[in-house]
């Protein structure tokens, strides 16, 4: 039978933590992602799954506690809103460079500095094109329901632990805090410490007598060798965009125009669309589910048959510079957004897709 | 009462010339030596034959160079 | 041509008292001449070998001088962000309480960039050691000034010497987290002469052990010399680290049980 519960985006994420069988939470309260921890300190999952939960001192506290637990082959994960995502990004450059496995939600608000409390999607190239210092990417993951932040949690540190790289989803105030209906999977057991050390030949677990000791570390000062370790990274990077791209298209058959939107936009924008094609508007959408790998090949596809692309972001512009590099610039690609914490009507977008992109 | 005989054994290609060891020499049995290992340090030499195996000099020794051997004789 | 007082015949096994511990690597440490990070280094190994907890404990190195550290403990070990460790290292120790869990810090690591992890792991009462190397400047970077220098003390960023209405004071940072109520063991030692390295063999040793009752943080700083960048020698620097250092950083037990230890003196 279906178990089935109406929940915050915030809590959905925190429930499937427990559910998969994560070993480690470690946060610090910020608005408006607080309800993860206060649920799971609610829940008690140290009482019923044994999960490790722990408000830190800081962000980057958090963060690190994530690369300590997550070193031990643990599954560790965290939350945090824009202006405590920037403050981990040191520790997110450490986990990425000695590649370990974590999830991080980032449910954003809008910027820059203290900026708002409000949804934003300001921090998108924060997000994919690395965030923090040196070369190196995070697969990042766009929930546009409760029922994705529930289910994204798994994939997440299914990924994490496939590739050996941080993931992040990527929400936004509308969706951590809105309520929908979510199925919840069933309880998973949390690996044994057996389990981990025979899975994870690299996490640092105590060294075994007559075996090699585990180090954990992102230093390489042989320019060489960390010239070779960077090209293993983007190795890597390349495997993911090859083999992770996430997408979602919704009446792109027929559609001579197309929205691009992720996450609380693309609702949004499925709205425009049905009161576009209620008007006579050939109107498709495009949902990116992976923001990094972004799906680049289905934009070039979409770019030989549409008129133009309408991108839907609440920032000023950032997805639209992926979008572009997808079409090629082949066709019209403009951008409409609302950023400070505004959010557009869906009468709005279509407005600005007749105006900015089948009336011009 | 019986006499102790103590030796040591220096790694004199690690040793770094600190000389940490001549000063914890309770008996003076250590000295530099005049020439240098690979790397150019003057390396700990013994100049006597008076050791008594207190391991002061091996303690003291940052990069754990010295062995050190007691025999009751 | 020197004479030679080697005594090969006293050279057997059962005459052996001292000789390298095998929790070290057989890497070349890349410390100066005299460093006092290859002592406590060696001191650590010798506790975990005689502790017989090899394969039970997991270290954190810093980012300073001893950044390098996993090179030389043959055990498993992270690297840290620079001040992060006590941050990784509570993480550890809660997904594997019943391991030995560790980390190892310099001064600018421990109580300048790091002061807010090492503070808060302290507070809460974490249940890790925690080794703090105090020479009162950053050895790695090229001899800037720490957050323990001596007021008047000369270093490259404090080049006329620390003043203390423009620069700010040095940091008692061990005397300030023996009061937090998550600290169970604090004490400051030293590594310089064969009588100190003695007793803080055994600070670290009860450091170690003390993670078997599961009562706090156990803190061994211990006060140690920057040869390069203090600018003298080896024998020099310990001369100027006993005339100097000990009475700004007083040797001795300041928390033992939990409970603070009364200055006698």
């Amino acid at each position: 039978m279906k178990e089935l519960m109406l929940m915050k985006g915030n809590e959905a994420f925190a429930e499937a933590a427990i559910r998969v069988g994560a070993d480690a939470y470690f946060g610090y309260p910020i608005t408006p992602q607080s309800e993860v921890m206060e649920y799971l300190m609610a829940e008690k999952p140290y009482e019923r799954t044994g999960m490790v939960v722990l408000q830190s001192e800081s962000e980057l506290g958090a963060i690190n506690m994530v690369y300590g637990a997550a070193a031990c082959g643990k599954r560790a994960l965290t939350s945090s809103s824009s202006p405590g995502i920037s403050l981990m990004q040191e520790g997110i450059s450490y986990i990425a460079g000695s590649e370990l496995p974590c999830l991080i939600l980032n449910v954003v608000r809008g910027g820059p500095g203290l900026g708002t409390i409000q949804p934003s999607q300001s921090d998108y190239f924060q997000a994919t094109k690395g965030g923090g210092h040196g070369d190196y990417r995070l697969i990042v993951l766009a929930p546009s329901s409760v029922q994705e932040m529930f289910d994204f949690v798994s994939l997440g540190f299914e990924l994490a632990f496939k590739y050996r790289n941080p993931v992040m989803m990527l929400s936004d105030g509308v969706i951590g805090q809105m309520m929908e209906k979510v199925e919840l999977s069933e309880q998973q057991p949390r690996l044994t410490n057996q389990q981990i050390d025979e899975l994870y030949p690299w996490a640092t677990t105590g060294k075994k007598p007559g075996k090699d000791r585990r180090i954990i570390t992102s230093l390489e000062l042989d320019p060489s060798k960390q010239e070779k370790h960077n090209l293993k990274l983007q190795e890597k990077y390349r495997k993911i965009e090859a083999s992770e791209v996430r997408y979602e298209t919704l009446q792109c058959e027929d559609a001579e125009y197309l929205l691009v939107a992720f996450g609380s936009s693309a609702r949004i924008c499925q709205k425009a669309m049905d009161l576009g094609r209620a008007k006579g508007i050939k109107v498709g959408l495009l949902r990116p589910i992976t923001l990094y790998p972004f799906p680049y090949a289905i934009v070039e596809q979409l770019s030989n048959q549409v008129k133009g692309i309408l991108v839907v972001e609440l920032n000023a512009g950032q997805m639209i510079e992926d979008v572009r590099i997808g079409s090629h610039d082949r066709i019209k690609v403009k951008h409409y957004g609302r950023f400070g914490g505004m959010i557009p009507s869906p009468v709005e977008v279509l407005d600005a897709l007749e105006k900015q992109i089948i009336g011009d | 009462m019986a006499k102790v005989q103590g030796d040591v054994v220096i790694d004199i290609e690690h040793c770094k010339g600190c000389e940490l060891c001549n000063a914890a020499c309770p008996l003076d049995v250590l000295a530099m030596s005049a020439e240098v290992n690979s790397k150019g340090y003057h390396y700990a030499i013994k100049v006597n034959g008076s050791c008594n195996g207190c391991s002061n000099c091996a303690i003291v020794c940052p990069d754990g160079v010295i062995t050190v051997y007691r025999a009751k004789v | 041509m020197t004479q030679n007082f080697d005594i090969p015949e006293i050279r057997t096994p059962e005459n052996l008292v001292y000789k390298k511990t095998s929790v070290l690597t057989d890497n070349v440490l890349h410390y100066c001449p005299g460093c006092g990070h290859g002592t406590t280094h060696r001191l650590i190994a010798e506790v975990i070998e005689e502790m017989g907890i090899q394969s039970e404990v997991i270290g954190v190195a810093p980012v300073g001088c001893s950044v390098l550290a996993y090179n030389y403990f043959d055990i498993d070990m992270q690297e840290a962000a620079h001040g992060r460790a006590p941050a990784l290292a509570t993480a550890i120790k809660r997904v594997y309480p019943e391991k030995f869990v560790f980390t190892y810090q310099g001064d600018g690591d421990l109580a300048a960039i790091g002061t807010n992890e090492t503070l808060h792991a302290c507070n809460r009462g974490e249940n890790i050691t925690i080794i703090f190397i105090n020479n009162a400047i950053y050895g790695m970077t090229g001899g800037q000034m720490a957050p323990t220098t001596l007021p008047g003390m000369l270093t490259s960023t404090s080049p006329y010497g620390r003043d203390v209405q423009m620069m700010g004071n040095p940091l008692k940072i061990t005397e300030l987290l023996a009061l937090l109520p998550g600290t169970y063991y604090v004490t400051r030692q030293a590594v310089h002469t064969a009588a100190l390295v003695r007793r803080a063999k055994k600070a670290i040793r009860m450091a170690f052990e003390n993670q078997k009752l599961n009562r706090g943080v156990s803190f061994v700083e211990v006060v140690s010399n920057c040869n390069s960048g203090w600018k003298l020698t080896p024998l020099q620097a310990n001369k100027w680290l006993e005339e100097n250092m000990l009475p700004f950083y007083p040797l001795g037990d300041l928390k033992v049980n939990g409970e603070l230890v009364k200055k006698s003196e």
